[in-house]
């Protein structure tokens, strides 16, 4: 088996290097995400997927390796190189300010403003609404600091902040962790919608189920190193656990 | 809208009519709160004095006037420090910025300048005024670097300005008093000449009162594009009345206050005139006063208009979140201290002038109270929370205090210090109360 996928991966993350105080985090690890692709990546707790993902989301820098967008070689040293690649994150601790507003949160660090240079609140406040009502039409909390939402509401809010900017390529680091049944199947349902719009998403995860449900490949991690890749419909969620556990390379993997 | 951008959400059914009515004028009930506690202390102080020592010395246009001028210096550094606080950092050396500024301010305009422009030239307290601002914003950015780069706590580095740059204005010197200060800066400080006067006042109230309006008016055009509710029309009229009705009372207050007569004969002396029957020249506004106007102003638009006020709440809120969504972080945490620099350096700028002269121990301990300000203003020390009324409110309060305290005959240190102490920690325990019923 290989990769499904002809042509020029919108991401590609070759011989990925990077250790904290002789540490090594992540060791020689490539993967690549083609449009509207869902990439899972998994592992144990430390295996080295968040750290992996962050060189891409500008969080980290890494220490050797190359990162591709559309086959060109770029450098992401902070947050606003990812976000000019179309690089969005929608990070575990959700990354928001709990002191501010749905709209403000949604538009931070890139705020509307007037002809005179102000931030234009009832433009934001307006737009974020709009974006809301798609994504999740029962979210009336606008002008309340985010802490006092629920964590399906705060996780609306990360994901319009993706959405909102046209996102070419998502990141989710564990995006469901924090949801019940309900809101779970909205992140699902959203992770559908935005594949079918072409985005590329990789999907970091730890429910074996949801991998098998909403990826196409599946990266597995383990100690830093990448144990293989398969293509989710290869393979059965025993091949996966297998790999994540034991480090075991299934004959479909590659 | 409100400096925080929210407002509690309450729920409507249990609420009484008060909470109705804050809720549709949305007024920021802490706002409330601590307008009544300064209109309390000033009662109270008045009270005392009528009922204890025959005459009620607090609400009369000499005290509250003067009360004005010396809540400008610490006023306009609390401004500077709410910014500070939000970000969860302190700068405790604020006090003595003032007097290493207030210091080279003075020696530039007494024995520097003059001898190379003449004595009395008119740019000479113009460049004093820019060198003590500059200089101010420079000691500000240098500690903000090694707060933001080199990640060095910003208690101890503002600790160790603390100490240095005291001792930095008693070198300077070595310990000398700057004496007289330049007669155009010295006006900076108030006193009779260091005001509008009566006209200029009123034409102040009324660009004041236009501003207030205006500003309600655009809100509601704006809200109304986007379609959302609209406050009712009689709150709109009952939070317009009010602030210009404050507006017009502090002009009326200010123009009550005569000057006295040895200043009247100076000046009718000047014109070759005899002083005539019942003349009644008005103070009006002080210069100071006007210059924390201004400062109020301009950081009420910084905090809640601006990219940049948004970080600053952001980076409160959650400094990870901020630095993640592409907010240089570091630069921001010096351009804030820098801005606060600057902002001590105004103050050092009115203290001197008031003085009307630089001393070694010009702004000693006014870190205390411009930390105090800010956090009786509901600053939160936890970072993420605050206002710039708040924190002027809560200047004018400590200032309240201190000059209640010499008024009613307490005016021996020991008794004020014990009051100023008990105000700030019940003031903080007040907000813990009230954020803990809101939430």
């Amino acid at each position: 088996m290989s990769n499904p996928n002809t042509g020029t991966p919108l991401v590609e993350l070759r011989d990925i290097s990077i250790a904290f105080g002789g540490i090594k985090a992540v060791d020689h690890v490539s993967v690549d995400l083609y449009p509207g692709e869902v990439v899972g990546l998994l592992g144990h707790n430390g295996a080295g997927k968040s750290t992996l993902i962050k060189c891409l989301s500008g969080a980290y820098q890494k220490d050797a390796g190359q990162i591709l967008i559309n086959g060109h070689e770029v450098e992401i040293d902070d947050p606003r190189d990812a976000r000019a690649h179309n690089i969005e994150t929608i990070y575990q601790t959700l990354a928001l300010a709990d002191n501010l507003d749905a709209a403000s949160n949604l538009f931070l660090g890139r705020e509307l403003v007037n002809s005179f240079g102000f931030v234009d609140e009832t433009r934001m406040e307006a737009e974020t609404r709009k974006i809301m009502g798609r994504l999740n039409p029962n979210f009336q909390k606008f002008n309340v600091p985010v802490s006092a939402l629920s964590g399906g509401q705060r996780q609306s809010v990360a994901i319009a902040r993706a959405v909102y900017f046209n996102a070419k390529i998502l990141i989710m680091d564990e995006p469901t962790a924090a949801l019940g049944p309900h809101e779970t199947q909205m992140v699902a349902e959203l992770i559908q919608e935005l594949k079918a719009q072409g985005l590329g998403i990789f999907l970091i995860e730890h429910d074996i189920h949801s991998v098998m449900k909403l990826c196409d490949r599946a990266v597995v991690m383990k100690n830093g190193q990448r144990v293989g890749c398969v293509n989710v419909g290869d393979v059965t969620d025993d091949d996966i656990l297998g790999m994540i556990i034991m480090g075991k390379k299934p004959p479909q993997a590659y | 809208m409100s400096d925080t951008p929210h407002s509690p959400q309450t729920n409507s059914k249990t609420e009484s009519a008060f909470g109705r009515f804050l809720r549709a004028t949305e007024i920021d009930p802490r706002l409330l709160g601590m307008l009544g506690a300064l209109l309390l202390i000033w009662v109270g102080f008045h009270a005392y004095g009528a009922l204890v020592l025959g005459e009620g010395s607090f609400l009369t246009p000499r005290n509250l006037w003067n009360l004005s001028v010396q809540t400008a210096s610490i006023g306009i550094m609390a401004t500077g420090m709410v910014l500070v606080i939000i970000t969860r950092n302190i700068d405790l050396s604020v006090g003595s910025i003032v007097g290493v500024v207030g210091m080279y301010a003075g020696l530039l305009q007494v024995e520097w300048l003059p001898p190379v422009l003449g004595l009395g030239h008119p740019a000479i307290w113009i460049l004093a005024v820019v060198f003590g601002i500059a200089l101010g914003a420079v000691i500000g950015a240098l500690q903000g670097t090694l707060i933001a780069y080199l990640a060095i706590p910003s208690f101890i580095v503002t600790l160790g300005g603390l100490m240095l740059w005291r001792g930095m204005a008693f070198l300077a010197s070595s310990g000398r008093t700057i004496s007289p200060v330049d007669s155009t800066f010295a006006l900076l400080g108030g006193g009779p000449y260091g005001a509008i006067g009566a006209t200029g006042s009123w034409i102040v109230c009324a660009l004041a009162a236009a501003g207030v309006i205006w500003m309600m008016i655009r809100g509601r055009a704006a809200r109304k594009l986007h379609g959302f509710a609209l406050r009712p029309i009689w709150a709109e009229y009952f939070v317009g009345g009010l602030s210009c009705g404050v507006i017009i009372i502090a002009t009326l207050v200010v123009n009550a206050y005569p000057w006295p007569k040895g200043i009247l004969k100076d000046y009718y002396a000047k014109l070759g005139q005899e002083v005539p029957e019942g003349a009644f020249i008005a103070h009006g506004f002080a210069y100071p006063v006007l210059i924390m106007a201004l400062v109020v102003l301009a950081m009420t638009v910084l905090m809640t208009r601006t990219r940049f006020g948004r970080y600053v709440f952001a980076i409160g809120g959650n400094p990870e979140a901020a630095a993640l969504s592409g907010i240089n972080t570091r630069a921001m945490t010096v351009k804030i201290f820098m801005l606060m620099g600057a902002l001590a350096g105004v103050a050092a700028v009115i203290a001197s002038a008031r003085l009307n002269s630089a001393t070694n121990a010009l702004g000693d301990l006014d870190e205390l109270m411009v930390i105090a300000a800010a956090v009786v203003g509901g600053t939160s020390l936890a970072g993420g929370v605050g206002t710039i009324y708040g924190a002027i409110i809560g200047a004018l309060v400590l200032v309240s205090l201190q000059t209640g305290m010499v008024l009613i005959g307490f005016g021996d240190g020991s008794y004020r210090k014990i009051v100023i102490g008990l105000a700030l920690v019940l003031a903080v325990y007040l907000d813990i109360i009230y954020r803990k019923r809101i939430k």
